[in-house]
């Protein structure tokens, strides 16, 4: 009894939505068009007894295909929650009822939606199945810790104590990296007056006696293969010895490399050995170890000391870094007090153009910093010359609004953090011109060693965001990389203090956690976590055209030696984007599939061109366009009585075939809703909304085919917060409609 | 130049912000500033100052003593309050402008014929004789401030306002014979005295040590 399937239509008129539309029609147009063999309709279903009526059907009498109508699927998740049988929501509340005014010359325009849904859901469950979860990976409770930096410590420490094994891969002889170097660190704790211990060695040894960590040291990762549940990661030593381990998910924390500050001649650095870089200061104080500090040029007593802030940042000029480090600021103020600690009277001058102090108590230390009597001068500086007395430092005072300068013993470039990525698997490769042009001009090609060595169809590393950056889309996915089970944490995902990193370092090392976790139960991670549908794919009608594999957003699809697909499920997100890319249309997932659209596109019914009622077919983007209209409708926000919505789960996702089936069909009109694409990207799925974009501008020419005019399929980037502007486009349609008239291709 | 200008730069020569923070009244709080310049902006003076508050404050840091010192800007605050009040870091910078005014009137460098440091005079001198402010004492000085033509024109004007108040009794012809004055003259006078040479004291200390 279990695999016949048997669909179930149950129809809830409470919220108003029995006052708005006439019950008994949608029980007949489930029965009869949707074919529904059992329908009922409840006053309050998701109270206790209309959530208990549906569970006695499937009980009892086989029903494993739900087609609930009432509100958005949004709402009402943990009511309508069954297991083992198949489930679509018909939004007959936020969808028809709000997104509609009321009143008698609107009634039968409206039941006319409410028809049109019941039927597209009632033949879009028939096309599912019921997702069973990956069985590719077993539960492997171990991370990979990439970097012995204070965030990878952190991250080793940090998984550890969660019960998690640990594996410590550091590429130099020891522990520590640039946060063991420094002297002190800004302070982490109320009053945050004074420069406080790094705690790096702390770590260390925690790391040592943690009998679930194992240390490598002068070791890199130089091979990653596999997926969450089952990285297969060849750990090579400098002496050439290599063993292979296997771990759940991976924290990279490759940290940054120190700016070079060569590119600054400007300021006497590599002229002068008197001028030295924040990250060389550290040594100096680290040697003198609370004493006076001496110049490296000549070893007399520093008296005083000029930082420069914003050394070779938040500049467009060549070579200098158009971001902000972050850290700088209050790093140069612990670093004036390391001066103030040994000799109050000593000269500490530091000159910025806007001084940032971040962090709970950042406000404090500058505070801090200035009543010890560090000088803070707002000021530009533009070069550093030698003087008599040692350096002399000319600046405009941006607030007196004059050229001057001031001597110095000693200055300081606060320069910034360069994240130590991997080289980007999607940086644009050169051209041949470009090629040629930097043959010509001799320069010298540094090369990226990459730091994890993917075996992955598309590149050996983590894709960057921006300048270098393996950072994910910081407000929505903070931790996200772009490769599944891989987390960047500390200054390679962006800039950062140590403070910052080992918060950081926690966070990924509970998402590499939560990734292994959900891989060994079969599901997704972030964002359509607990899912537990993957790509099927029908190897017999694949042509090998590869546009799967170069089109996931995450990497996940490799290829084998014939060029077939090769799903890694625990790798991929669920987004579909391979099932819109496909033209042969062979990728599917169990409940949803190029038949649990195309059904619903089908199945709306199309009045004849002499009715004057055209259908407008909107495809949008589960995650922001349809909360979007949903919100919108509760808001008041009405659109068209022709619109037909389609939630997906990624504008990637559409495949073309759709929209010429739904434009053959006799829709008159298209519109596709997705997230912000680009640089700032607000996909959740990263690249899906700009390959749908991409396809989308190629279907002009199936337009020209079918002789329909371009206006009719438009493709739109909605937030979730327009929900004015979402239902305005669905209405911008319908007016386009008007004035360009009928599709001709109603039957 | 006064002598105690002279021994102040010889003193201070390498740190005009030390000079502030040791001889003026709250000078302590010069190096708080952060020069967000919320001052400059809430000033209902402002754009007839020289130079800002957050100006004055980062000529100190610069060293920039003589125009400071001469400036008169400090002279034009109106104790209104509302940079004090609106200073993110608490800075009592018109207290600052105050205690700037008076070191520099001290050290004799207050511009020639600076008005509101003339009227301050007025009302020092008029306030300290009896302890109580002798209202048309001070009205008939500041009116005559700048000599007689100028002050019989400026009583023309105001005689009006002056007549009306007399009527309604807010001010009484009988204070041009001495005026009130406080119950215990002589203490009051005492006390003006020793806080001044305590003030005088601490100033000469900081020169001399």
């Amino acid at each position: 009894m279990a695999d016949e399937k048997k669909v179930g239509a149950y129809i809830c008129s409470g919220c108003g939505i029995g006052d708005r539309l006439n019950m008994k029609q949608l029980e007949m147009t489930a029965t009869r068009d949707g074919k529904a063999k059992v329908c009922k309709t409840h006053d309050f279903l998701c109270s206790k007894a209309g959530v208990q009526m549906i569970q006695d059907d499937i009980d009892n009498d086989g029903v494993n295909q739900l087609a609930i109508a009432a509100c958005s699927r949004r709402a009402k998740v943990e009511a309508f929650n069954f297991s083992d049988v198949s489930q679509t929501r018909i939004n007959l509340r936020e969808g028809v009822i709000w997104a509609r005014p009321e009143g008698d010359e609107h009634t039968e325009t409206t039941q006319e939606m409410a028809d049109d849904y019941v039927r597209m859901g009632c033949h879009e469950v028939k096309a599912m199945t019921v997702p069973t979860g990956s069985d590719e990976q077993p539960l492997v409770k171990s991370v990979l810790v990439v970097g012995g930096g204070i965030t990878g410590l952190t991250a080793a420490v940090e998984s550890f104590k969660t019960g998690y094994s640990v594996t410590l891969v550091e590429k130099s002889g020891a522990l520590g990296g640039m946060a063991g170097d420094l002297y002190k660190r800004v302070p982490t704790r109320a009053p945050y007056a004074e420069p406080e211990e790094t705690g790096v060695a702390e770590l260390i040894e925690a790391v040592n006696a943690a009998d679930g960590i194992s240390v490598h040291l002068n070791t890199t990762v130089t091979k990653t293969a596999g997926a969450p549940g089952r990285f297969e990661i060849d750990l090579s030593t400098e002496s050439g010895s290599t063993e292979t381990t296997t771990v759940g998910a991976i924290v990279q924390a490759s940290g940054m490399k120190a700016y070079d500050a060569n590119q600054l001649p400007e300021f006497a650095y590599g002229k002068n050995a008197d001028v030295v870089t924040n990250v060389e200061l550290e040594a100096l104080a680290k040697a003198a170890n609370g004493g006076s500090m001496k110049r490296p040029s000549d070893g007399k007593e520093i008296k005083s000391v000029t930082f420069i802030q914003c050394a070779g940042q938040r500049s467009e000029k060549e070579g200098h870094l158009s971001y902000c480090s972050g850290f700088c600021c209050n790093t140069s103020i612990k670093q004036a007090m390391y001066f103030k600690e040994s000799n109050p009277n000593a000269d500490t001058t530091i000159l910025f153009t806007d001084l940032r102090t971040p962090g709970a108590g950042g406000e404090d230390f500058y505070r801090s910093g200035q009543k010890k009597g560090i000088l803070f001068s707002k000021g530009e500086v533009s070069e550093v010359v030698p003087s008599a007395e040692g350096l002399e430092v000319k600046f405009n005072d941006l607030i007196l609004g004059e050229e001057t300068s001031m001597q110095a013993d000693l200055v300081v470039l606060a320069t910034g953090q360069v994240p130590n990525s991997g080289p980007d698997p999607y940086a644009a490769v050169p051209t041949k011109e470009e090629k040629e042009a930097a043959e010509a001009s001799n320069t010298v090609e540094i090369s990226v060693e990459s730091i994890l060595n993917l075996d992955y169809r598309q590149g050996t590393d983590l894709p960057h965001l921006s300048n270098g950056f393996t950072d994910s889309h910081f407000i929505c996915f903070p931790y996200e990389t772009r490769r599944t089970g891989i987390y960047s944490a500390g200054p390679v995902r962006r800039p950062m203090d140590t403070l910052q990193a080992q918060d950081d370092a926690m966070g990924a090392a509970l998402k590499a956690i939560q990734s292994a976790e959900n891989a060994g139960q079969g599901r997704a991670a972030h964002p359509r976590s607990g899912d537990l549908s993957y790509p099927l794919f029908r190897k017999e009608g694949c042509t090998q055209c590869k546009r799967c594999t170069v089109e996931c957003p995450f990497g996940a699809i490799n290829e084998d030696e014939r060029g077939f697909p090769q799903f890694n499920e625990s790798r991929c997100r669920r987004c579909g984007t391979c099932m819109g890319a496909c033209p042969v249309r062979v990728i599917s997932f169990d409940n949803y599939s190029v038949d649990t659209v195309g059904n619903q596109i089908k199945n709306v019914d199309i009045p004849d061109e002499f009715d004057e009622k055209p259908r407008i077919l909107v495809l949008a983007c589960e995650n922001d366009a349809y909360p979007a209209l949903d919100m919108g409708a509760k808001n008041g926000y009405h659109y068209s009585q022709w619109a037909r919505v389609i939630p997906v789960r990624c504008l990637g996702s559409v495949n073309t075939v759709w929209l010429t089936d739904a434009l053959s069909e006799g829709y008159d009109g298209v519109v596709l809703m997705g997230c912000q694409k680009g640089d700032d990207y607000q996909c959740h799925f990263v690249k899906g909304s700009e390959m749908a974009t991409m396809r989308m501008s190629k279907i002009a020419d199936t337009l020209q085919q079918l002789n329909l005019e371009e206006e009719r399929v438009s493709t739109y980037e909605v937030a979730i917060t327009d929900i004015q502007r979402a239902p305005q486009l669905i209405n911008d349609m319908a007016d386009t409609i008007e004035k360009i008239g009928m599709s001709p291709f109603k039957f | 130049m006064s002598e105690l200008n002279i021994a102040m730069v010889e003193k201070y020569r390498n740190s005009f912000l030390h000079e502030v923070e040791a001889n003026v009244e709250e000078g302590d709080w010069v190096k708080m500033c952060m020069q967000c310049g919320v001052c400059s902006g809430s000033c209902p003076l402002g754009s007839h100052w020289e130079h800002s508050p957050q100006k004055l404050f980062m000529m100190i840091r610069a060293g920039k003593r003589e125009e400071v010192l001469s400036s008169d800007s400090m002279w034009m605050c109106t104790s209104c309050y509302n940079c004090v009040v609106r200073c993110p870091r608490e800075v009592p910078i018109t207290h600052i402008m105050h205690g700037l005014a008076s070191y520099a009137k001290r050290l004799g460098l207050v511009p020639k014929g600076q008005q509101t440091a003339k009227f301050a005079q007025h009302f020092w001198d008029n306030l300290v004789k009896k302890g109580r402010v002798n209202e048309l004492k001070l009205g008939l000085n500041l009116y005559f401030m700048n000599g007689f033509a100028e002050g019989v024109k400026t009583s023309l004007k105001m005689k009006d306002i002056g007549l009306g108040m007399l009527k309604t009794k807010r001010m009484s012809p009988m204070e041009i014979f001495g005026g009130h004055k406080v119950k215990d003259l002589d203490g009051f006078q005492a006390m003006v005295k020793k806080a001044q040479e305590i003030e005088t004291a601490r100033i000469e200390k900081n020169m001399n040590a």
